[in-house]
C-alpha cells in the first residue's frame, strides 16, 4: 500500500500570443484560462495508478491561489482521492526553494511515501522543486522518468537516457520527477467530475515567508516575422517538393 | 501575399455563415463587385458558426424566426449538408408538458409536423434515455444537423463562379470613413477599400465595427458552455456523425447532441457571462478560437448531475470520458431578436448579426432582398435594426436585458410577459399620480405604461360577472379582471388613458406634402386640421406601418404612431422624404392622454371654453384648445370606439393636465383606464389592426379588410402592388370570431391569449391562399359583448359570417365562430358613439 | 572572478551542448574552468583548452561510474571552489546535477539562461513559458547557478586558447548519494500503435480532403516517404477518418523531421498538436492559412491536384 502525493502547478494555459499583465510580474488569462502541465497530468495519471495498483491512496496538492483549487478538482475527477491546498495569495513570490520547503512540510506531516512531481513547471521552468525536495526530505530522487511502478516497496522508474531507456530502482520514500509521454493522462468522466466537485480540500497556510522567486519582470521576444520558403503554387511544385524531401534524406 | 481591392459595390465583412450566405444571395440577385473579408483564415475565421452546434429545431413561437430557419433548412438541403436526426424536446414537469402543447400550436399554426408523444416513444429511438425521468416529449421529425462551414464554403463558391465576389481572409478592418452620412470606405491592415455599401456580419464583433462608423449594433458576446463527451459505446456503434435523435432537455436548460462517438452537451443553465466585445482574444491570443473561451467547470457542474440522470448508461458509460470543453460566444440581443438592416445612423452601411446557424441562410436571403429591392419576403420587421431607442442602444441595457433572457433560451416565457431589468427607464409625466392609482406598469420601448389601477378593483364589485373572470393561472398570469371592469367603466361613463409612449414626429417644410403623399396610402393634401388614419406599405405592397397623421398647416404634418416601432417608421420617413423637407422628433416633447366615453364631453367642456360640441370640433378634426392656462393639441380620434379625445400636451404640463382631468372626471365617475383596455379590450371590440399583430409585411391591405372605395391618384410607395392586389382579391381574410365554449375536458374555463392555430370544427387543418395556416393575431375580452373574441386570416371561403370553427388551444379543440369577415366592429358598428 | 563549466561528454570527446556553455562562461568576462565527471575521452581537455578553458577539474571513482545527479553534484561541489558563477548546459543532466547543487548549496539557480548582464548582483535572461516569454531574473547568491539553454550562443574555440591543466579530483560521495542511481539502460525506442508520434515523416490532411473516400493520395505519400498519416478534429468528428490518427490539442502531438499538413489551415487546436515539428511544408489554397505563415515551406494550391503530382514525381525518380 504506497501512498502517493502529486504536485501540480496552476499555469496560464497559453497557446498563441501571449500577453503580459500591466506590471510585467505575470502572464494576462483573461483569454486562456488556467491549466496544469502536461508532466503534470502524466505524474497525475501515474499517482493514480501506483495507488490503484497498491491499494494506497493519491493526494494532489497544490501551493497557489484559492482559484487553484479548480487544478485540484480536475485531478479529483480523474482519480486522486485527496487535495491538499498550501494557500498563498501572491504565488509568484514563491521561488521553487520556498515551494519545496512548504510541499515538504506537507509531506513531513503526512508521511506520502512516493511524492511524484513534474520534470519542470509550465510556467517559470526551474527544473528543482523535486530536487530540493528531496534534500530537504533526506529522500532519494530520480527525474524526468516517464514511468513508475512500485513492486514490494521498491519503487521502479523508467525514462529516457542518453544512451537508452534506463531504468532506476530506489527504497521507498523516494521522490520522481515526470516527464510527459509515459502514460496517456485520461479526460474526467461525469461520474469523476461529480466526485470531484464535492470532495473537501485540506486547506493549509504556508509555514513561512517566501524568501522570493529573484523575478524582476517579464518580457515579450522580438516578434518572429513569417519566413515561410514557398516553393511553389500548383502541382507545377511537385518537382520542387521533391527535390526538398530529396534533400532532408526522406524520399528514400 | 494578398491585397484588397481599392473599390467594391459592397464590403461584407465577415465569414461566418451570415457573411456567406449573403454574399451567395447578393451575387445569386445580380449584384456584383462584391468583396468579403475577415479577419480570420477560410474556411473557419474563429467566430461562433466554427463552434456551433449546428441543429435546428425549426419551431419557434415567433413565425419570424421560424420562417427564417425553415428557409435555412431547405437551403442546407440543397446544399447537401443538412441530415435529418428527429428530434425530441422533452419535459419533466407537467408545466413543460403545458408549455409542449403551447408548442404545438405554434407547429400547426407554422405548419410543421411535430407530435407530442409519450416516453416509450422516446426510448424507442434513444434507448439509453431513462424514461423515468420525462414525462413526455415534443418530437419534430424534421430536426436535423448541418454542416454550417461547408455551406458556408459553397455558397462563398458559388458567389465566385458567377464572377460576383472576391473573398480576401486575414484582413483586419481598422477603421470606416463616413462622409456627409454615408459609408464611404472601409480601412484595412491591407488598404482601403470604397465602397457604396458595407455589411456587417462579424457576429461577437459587431458592435466594435459599428462603433468604427459612429453606428450601434445592441448586441452582446455571452458564454454558452458545451462540453464533449465519449467515446460512447452506444454512439460509436453506428456510423455516420449522427443517428440518434437530439435532445433538448429543456427543464434543465440543457442539450444532448450526438457528434459521432460522442455525446455533446449544451447548456443555456449556467450564470450569464457577458463579454465586451473588445475584450474578445485575437486570433493569436486564443488558446482554441477568439470564440472558445476557457471551460469555467465550475458553472457547468450542477448540468453535468442532470445529464447524467437523463443519459446514466451513455453518458455514464465506461471510458466515456469529458475530452473537450468550451465557454463558447454567441451573440445576445436585448429582445432576443437578430440584428439586419441599414443601421439608422450611416446610409449604406448594413448590419447582418446576432444571427444563429439556424437562421443563417435564411437570413443571408432576406437581407440581400432588402438590400436589393426594398423588401424581403419574409417580413423582417421583428428584427429591424432600426427598432432600438437610444436607451435601448446603451451597454447597461444590453447586459441588462441578456442577462435575464440567457436562462429564458429554454425558458417557459408567458406571451405578456414582462421584463424585470432595466425598468422605470422612460417615465410620463403623470408618473407620480399613475403610481398613488396604484397603476401595474407594462413596458413598451422603455416607458412604464399603466396596464391596469389597482385603485379601479372597487369597480369589480360594481361589475360582477360582467368582467369575466378567469380561472386558470396560465391565462390569468399578466392579467386582470380590472381591466375588463375599466373597459365597462369607459363605455358607461369615461376613461382617461396615459399615451405617453407614443412616438411623435413632425415632417415639416416645403416638400412636406409631397413626403407625406409619397410615403403614405391615404389622401394626405386634406385640409389644415383634419386627421389622417392610413397604412404605410412597402415597395411590394406589404405592410411598413399603420399611423394616424394630423395636418397642423400647409407644410406641417405631425406622425403619431405606436412606441413598439416608432423608430423604424422614424428612419422609414427619413429614407423617402421628398426634397425640401425634413423630419424632427418630438416623441420626448409631448405626453398625449386620452379621454373617452359616453361623459367625455362634458368632462372636457368644464375645463374649456372652446367650442367643443360636435359641430364645433366634428369627429377627425384637430386644433388647439386651452385648458385654463393650458395650451394643448386636441385630437377627435379613438382606437377604443368612444366619444372622445386624445389631448397632446406639453411634457411639462402632462401631470397637471392628468390631475385636471381627473378632478373634471370625478361628478361623472370617470376612472384612469390603462393599455389593457386601449390595446385590447377597446380595440378589439371595434375590430381595429394593430401592426404587428394584424398587419405586416406579408398582409395586404385588401386581406386586411382595410381597402378603400378609391385609390389617390397620387404615387405612393407600394401603390403599384396595391393596385394589383386589388384586382386580384384576397388570399386571405382577417375575421373577428367568438369563442363559443370555453369548457376544457377538465371542466375549467379557458380565455386563448393569441398565437393559437384555427382549424375546422372537427380539429382538420385549414390553409389560405397564401400557403398559411390560420392562427389567432390577436385574443382577448369583449367585455360590452359578454365574449372572448379572436382575430385571424382565414381562406376566403372560410370567411363568412356564421362559419363554425375550432380553435385549438393546449391541444385541446374548442368551438368559435366566424362573427365579422371584415373590418365591421363588432361592438358599436355604426361608430354612432364615436361620433356622436 | 573564476567561473565553471560542468561539461558533459559523448563517445568523441565533449558534448556540443557544452561547449556552448563554456562560450556562454566566456562571455562572463572571467576565468573559465570546467569539471567533467567520469571518463575523460582522449584529446576532450585539449578541446576545452581551446575554448578558453583554464583548469578541466576531472573528477574520477567508483562512485561515478554509473549516472547518479547526487553523486555527480558532489563532484562539481568539489570542483566550484571559490567559482563565482556554476554553469550547466541545458540538458536533462546539466539542469539535474545543478539543481543538487542548489539544493546542496541552499543558492538559487536559473534555468533556460539565454544571456547575463554581470551586476553587483547577476541578472540573467531566461526562457520561460516554453520560450513564448522571457523573464529577467536576479541570483543573488554565491555560486550563481545557471542552466544555459541550447543555442544561446554557438560553441566556437577562444581567441586566445587556454594552456589547459588537468586538475584530477577523487571526492568522498555519500552513500545516501548513490541511492537513486541507473541500475539498467536497454537501447530501444519506446513505439506507439499509430506510428504518429514517432514517425519521422508525418502527412496531415483536414477537411479539404473532401470526404472518407479523399485520403487516397495523402496515404499514399505517407507509405512513399515511410510516414504515418495524421488528420484535423473534424475529421474524426465527422467519422472521416479513426481518433487516433487526430493531431492537435485533444489528439496526438507529434515532433517529426517532416510534417506536410495538406489542406489544414492551421487553427491554435491543431497547432499545439504539431508545432514541435521541425520542418514543415505546408500545402494549402490559402497563402495566408496561419499554417502557411508558420511553416519553414510552403506550396500553393490545391491539394488533391499537388498531392498526386508529388507521388507521381516521386515514383518517376525512383524509376
Amino acid at each position: 500500500m504506497t501512498d502517493v502525493l502529486v504536485c501540480i502547478k496552476r499555469v496560464p494555459d497559453v497557446g498563441g500570443e501571449v500577453t503580459l499583465t500591466a506590471d510585467g510580474q505575470g502572464v494576462d488569462a483573461r483569454h486562456v484560462g488556467f491549466t496544469v502541465s502536461e508532466h503534470e497530468n502524466c505524474a497525475v495519471e501515474l499517482a493514480v495508478q501506483v495507488a490503484a495498483a497498491t491499494g494506497g491512496r493519491a493526494t494532489v496538492l497544490t501551493l497557489g491561489p484559492a482559484e487553484a483549487v479548480e487544478q485540484l478538482r480536475s485531478a479529483l475527477a480523474v482519480g486522486c482521492d485527496d487535495a491538499v491546498l498550501i494557500e498563498v495569495c501572491e504565488p509568484g513570490s514563491y521561488g521553487p526553494a520556498d515551494v519545496a520547503r512548504e510541499i515538504a512540510a506537507v509531506v513531513a506531516d503526512r508521511g506520502d511515501e512516493l511524492v511524484l512531481l513534474g520534470n519542470d513547471a509550465a510556467d517559470t521552468g526551474d527544473f528543482q522543486v523535486g530536487i530540493r525536495l528531496a534534500h530537504l526530505l533526506g529522500r532519494p530522487v530520480v527525474n524526468g522518468v516517464r514511468t513508475v511502478a512500485v513492486t514490494d516497496g521498491v519503487l521502479v522508474a523508467r525514462g529516457d537516457g542518453v544512451d537508452g531507456v534506463e531504468t532506476y530502482e530506489l527504497p521507498l520514500p523516494a521522490v520522481a520527477t515526470v516527464l510527459e509521454g509515459g502514460v496517456e493522462p485520461r479526460y474526467p468522466s461525469l461520474k469523476g467530475r461529480m466526485k470531484a466537485k464535492k470532495a473537501p480540500i485540506d486547506t493549509r497556510a504556508p509555514r513561512s515567508a517566501p524568501a522570493g522567486s529573484g523575478r524582476v519582470r517579464l518580457l515579450l521576444p522580438p516578434a518572429q516575422p513569417s519566413t515561410v520558403d514557398v516553393l511553389g503554387e500548383g502541382p507545377q511544385a511537385a518537382a520542387a517538393v521533391v527535390d526538398l524531401l530529396e534533400r532532408m534524406g526522406v524520399a528514400r | 501575399m494578398a491585397t484588397v481591392p481599392a473599390t467594391a459595390r459592397v464590403v461584407v465583412i465577415g465569414a461566418g455563415i451570415v457573411g456567406n450566405s449573403l454574399v451567395h444571395h447578393l451575387a445569386r440577385l445580380g449584384w456584383r463587385d462584391i468583396v468579403q473579408i475577415d479577419k480570420g483564415p477560410l474556411p473557419n475565421p474563429g467566430g461562433s458558426t466554427g463552434h456551433a452546434s449546428n441543429f435546428i429545431f425549426p419551431v419557434d413561437h415567433s413565425r419570424e424566426l421560424t420562417d427564417l430557419t425553415l428557409d435555412s433548412m431547405r437551403q442546407y438541403k440543397e446544399l447537401g449538408v443538412f441530415t435529418e436526426s428527429g428530434g425530441y424536446e422533452v419535459a419533466r414537469t407537467e408545466e413543460r408538458m403545458e408549455e409542449l402543447r403551447r408548442r404545438m400550436s405554434s407547429a400547426k399554426a407554422w405548419g410543421i409536423d411535430a407530435e407530442l408523444v409519450t416516453p416509450d416513444h422516446v426510448v424507442a429511438r434513444i434507448p439509453f434515455l431513462d424514461k423515468d425521468q420525462i414525462l413526455g416529449a415534443f418530437w419534430t421529425p424534421s430536426v436535423g444537423v448541418v454542416d454550417s462551414l461547408r455551406a458556408g464554403t459553397l455558397m462563398r463558391e458559388a458567389a465566385q463562379q458567377a464572377g460576383a465576389l472576391t473573398t480576401v481572409p486575414n484582413v483586419e478592418v481598422v477603421g470606416m470613413d463616413v462622409e456627409r452620412g454615408r459609408i464611404k470606405r472601409v480601412r484595412t491592415d491591407k488598404g482601403d477599400i470604397e465602397a457604396e455599401y458595407v455589411v456587417i456580419a462579424c457576429g461577437v464583433w459587431s458592435p466594435k465595427l459599428a462603433r468604427m462608423a459612429g453606428a450601434a449594433i445592441p448586441l452582446t458576446p455571452a458564454v454558452h458552455q458545451m462540453i464533449s463527451v465519449g467515446p460512447i459505446p452506444q454512439l460509436a456503434e453506428r456510423p455516420g456523425e449522427i443517428s440518434f435523435p437530439i435532445v433538448r432537455d429543456m427543464d434543465t436548460f440543457c442539450y444532448e447532441r450526438q457528434h459521432g462517438a460522442d455525446m455533446e452537451v449544451g447548456s443555456y443553465a449556467h450564470r450569464p457571462i457577458l463579454y465586451d466585445p473588445e475584450d474578445i482574444p485575437t486570433i493569436e491570443q486564443a488558446k482554441l478560437s477568439p470564440t472558445e473561451l476557457p471551460f469555467t467547470a465550475d458553472d457547468f457542474d450542477p448540468q453535468l448531475e442532470q445529464a447524467l440522470e437523463l443519459m446514466p448508461d451513455a453518458l455514464g458509460a465506461d471510458g466515456a470520458e469529458i475530452r473537450y470543453a468550451i465557454n463558447g460566444l454567441l451573440s445576445l440581443t436585448p429582445d432576443g431578436a437578430p440584428i439586419l438592416g441599414e443601421t439608422p445612423e450611416v446610409k449604406g452601411l448594413w448590419s447582418a448579426a446576432a444571427v444563429w446557424v439556424k437562421e443563417g441562410p435564411g437570413v443571408g436571403r432576406a437581407v440581400a432582398e432588402w438590400m436589393t429591392q426594398g423588401w424581403s419576403e419574409i417580413d423582417l420587421a421583428h428584427s429591424d435594426i432600426a427598432r432600438f431607442y437610444p436607451h435601448q442602444r446603451t451597454r447597461q441595457h444590453v447586459r441588462a436585458r441578456t442577462s435575464e433572457s440567457f436562462n429564458k433560451t429554454y425558458g417557459i416565457v408567458h406571451p405578456a410577459e414582462q421584463w424585470a431589468s432595466d425598468r422605470g427607464k422612460r417615465l410620463a409625466p403623470m408618473h407620480a399620480a399613475t403610481s398613488a392609482a396604484g397603476a401595474v406598469y407594462f413596458e413598451t420601448a422603455g416607458w412604464e405604461r399603466p396596464h391596469w389601477y389597482a385603485s379601479n378593483e372597487v369597480l369589480l364589485g360594481e361589475y360582477g360577472d360582467r368582467v369575466v373572470p378567469r380561472e386558470h393561472e396560465w391565462d390569468s398570469r399578466w392579467w386582470s379582471p380590472i381591466i375588463n371592469a375599466e373597459h365597462l367603466a369607459m363605455r358607461e361613463r369615461a376613461g382617461i388613458v396615459d399615451l405617453t409612449a407614443f412616438a411623435i414626429f413632425d415632417v415639416v417644410g416645403p416638400g412636406a406634402l409631397a413626403s407625406v403623399q409619397h410615403i403614405v396610402v391615404a389622401q394626405a393634401d386634406v385640409p389644415e386640421g383634419r386627421l389622417i388614419y392610413t397604412p404605410v406599405l412597402d415597395p411590394n405592397g406589404g405592410f411598413r406601418s399603420d399611423l394616424t397623421i394630423m395636418r397642423l398647416a400647409h407644410d406641417h404634418f405631425r406622425v403619431v404612431t405606436g412606441a413598439a416601432h416608432g423608430m423604424a417608421d422614424l428612419k422609414w420617413f427619413r429614407d423617402n422624404l421628398a426634397d425640401r423637407a425634413a423630419v424632427v422628433d418630438v416623441t420626448s416633447a409631448f405626453t398625449t392622454i386620452g379621454l373617452w366615453g359616453p361623459k367625455a364631453r362634458d368632462i372636457l367642456g368644464r375645463l374649456t371654453d372652446d367650442d367643443i360640441s360636435n359641430a364645433g370640433f366634428p369627429f377627425f378634426t384637430c386644433r388647439p384648445i386651452q385648458l385654463g392656462s393650458v395650451s394643448v393639441l386636441a385630437s377627435r380620434i379613438s382606437y377604443v370606439g368612444e366619444l372622445g379625445w386624445e389631448l397632446y400636451v406639453p411634457m411639462e404640463q402632462g401631470a397637471r393636465v392628468w390631475d385636471l382631468l381627473h378632478e373634471a372626471g370625478e361628478p361623472d365617475g370617470a376612472v384612469p383606464v390603462g393599455i389593457g383596455v386601449y390595446g385590447t379590450t377597446g380595440r378589439i371590440e371595434k375590430g381595429y389592426r394593430a401592426y404587428g399583430f394584424e398587419l405586416d409585411a406579408e398582409r395586404t391591405i385588401v386581406e386586411a379588410g382595410m381597402a378603400r372605395p378609391r385609390v389617390k391618384d397620387a404615387d405612393f410607395i407600394g401603390r403599384a402592388r396595391y393596385l394589383e392586389q386589388r384586382e386580384a382579391g384576397p388570399r386571405s381574410v382577417l375575421c373577428t370570431l367568438t369563442v363559443d365554449d370555453h369548457i376544457s375536458a377538465g371542466g375549467q374555463r379557458r380565455y386563448m391569449l393569441g398565437g393559437e392555430p384555427i382549424r375546422t370544427r372537427d380539429g382538420g387543418p385549414l390553409t389560405d391562399g397564401n400557403g398559411r395556416h390560420p392562427y389567432v393575431t390577436t385574443a382577448g375580452s369583449a367585455p360590452s359583448l359578454g365574449k372572448h373574441l379572436l382575430m385571424a386570416y382565414l381562406p376566403p371561403d372560410e370567411a363568412y359570417v356564421g362559419n363554425q370553427l375550432a380553435v385549438s388551444y393546449m391541444e385541446q379543440l374548442y368551438p368559435v365562430t366566424v362573427a365579422a369577415a371584415d373590418a365591421t366592429p363588432l361592438f358599436d358598428p355604426d361608430n354612432a358613439r364615436m361620433r356622436s | 572572478m573564476s567561473v565553471l563549466v560542468f561539461a558533459e561528454t559523448t563517445g568523441g570527446g565533449i558534448a556540443e551542448t557544452s561547449l556552448e556553455t563554456v562560450a556562454f562562461a566566456r562571455g562572463l568576462d572571467a576565468e573559465v574552468d570546467a569539471v567533467v565527471v567520469g571518463e575523460l575521452p582522449h584529446g576532450a581537455a585539449g578541446e576545452l583548452a581551446e575554448h578558453g578553458v583554464r583548469t578541466v577539474h576531472h573528477a574520477t571513482g567508483d562512485a561515478f561510474g554509473a549516472y547518479s545527479g547526487a553523486a555527480w553534484a558532489t563532484a562539481v561541489q568539489a570542483a566550484a571552489g571559490q567559482s563565482r558563477v556554476v554553469l550547466a548546459p541545458g540538458t536533462p543532466r546539466g539542469l539535474e546535477v545543478l539543481a543538487h547543487l542548489a539544493a546542496r548549496l541552499d543558492v538559487a539557480m536559473a534555468a533556460n539562461v539565454v544571456s547575463v548582464v554581470p551586476d553587483d548582483e547577476l541578472v540573467v535572461t531566461r526562457q520561460v513559458l516554453g520560450g513564448s516569454v522571457l523573464e529577467e531574473m536576479q541570483l543573488p547568491d554565491t555560486p550563481a547557478l545557471l542552466a544555459v539553454a541550447g543555442h544561446a550562443v554557438e560553441a566556437a574555440p577562444a581567441p586566445a586558447p587556454a594552456v589547459g591543466t588537468v586538475r584530477e579530483l577523487t571526492p568522498e560521495v555519500a552513500p545516501a548519494d548513490l541511492v537513486a542511481r541507473v541500475v539498467s539502460v536497454e537501447p530501444v525506442e519506446a513505439v506507439d500503435s499509430s506510428g504518429l508520434t514517432t514517425a519521422s515523416v508525418v502527412v496531415g490532411a483536414g477537411r479539404g480532403a473532401g470526404g472518407p473516400d479523399g485520403f487516397g493520395a495523402v496515404s499514399e505519400l505517407a507509405e512513399l516517404l515511410g510516414g504515418a498519416l495524421g488528420v484535423s478534429r473534424v475529421v474524426t468528428s465527422l467519422g472521416w477518418r479513426p481518433h487516433h490518427e487526430q493531431i492537435g490539442q485533444t489528439g496526438s502531438r507529434i515532433s517529426p523531421d517532416l510534417y506536410i499538413p495538406c489542406g489544414i489551415s492551421g487553427a491554435i487546436q491543431h497547432w499545439a498538436g504539431c508545432a514541435s515539428s521541425k520542418t514543415i511544408l505546408a500545402i494549402n489554397t490559402d497563402p495566408e492559412a496561419p499554417m502557411v505563415t508558420k511553416a519553414t515551406y510552403a506550396v500553393i494550391g490545391d491539394m488533391h491536384e499537388i498531392v498526386p503530382a508529388i507521388n507521381e514525381e516521386l515514383r518517376r525518380r525512383r524509376g
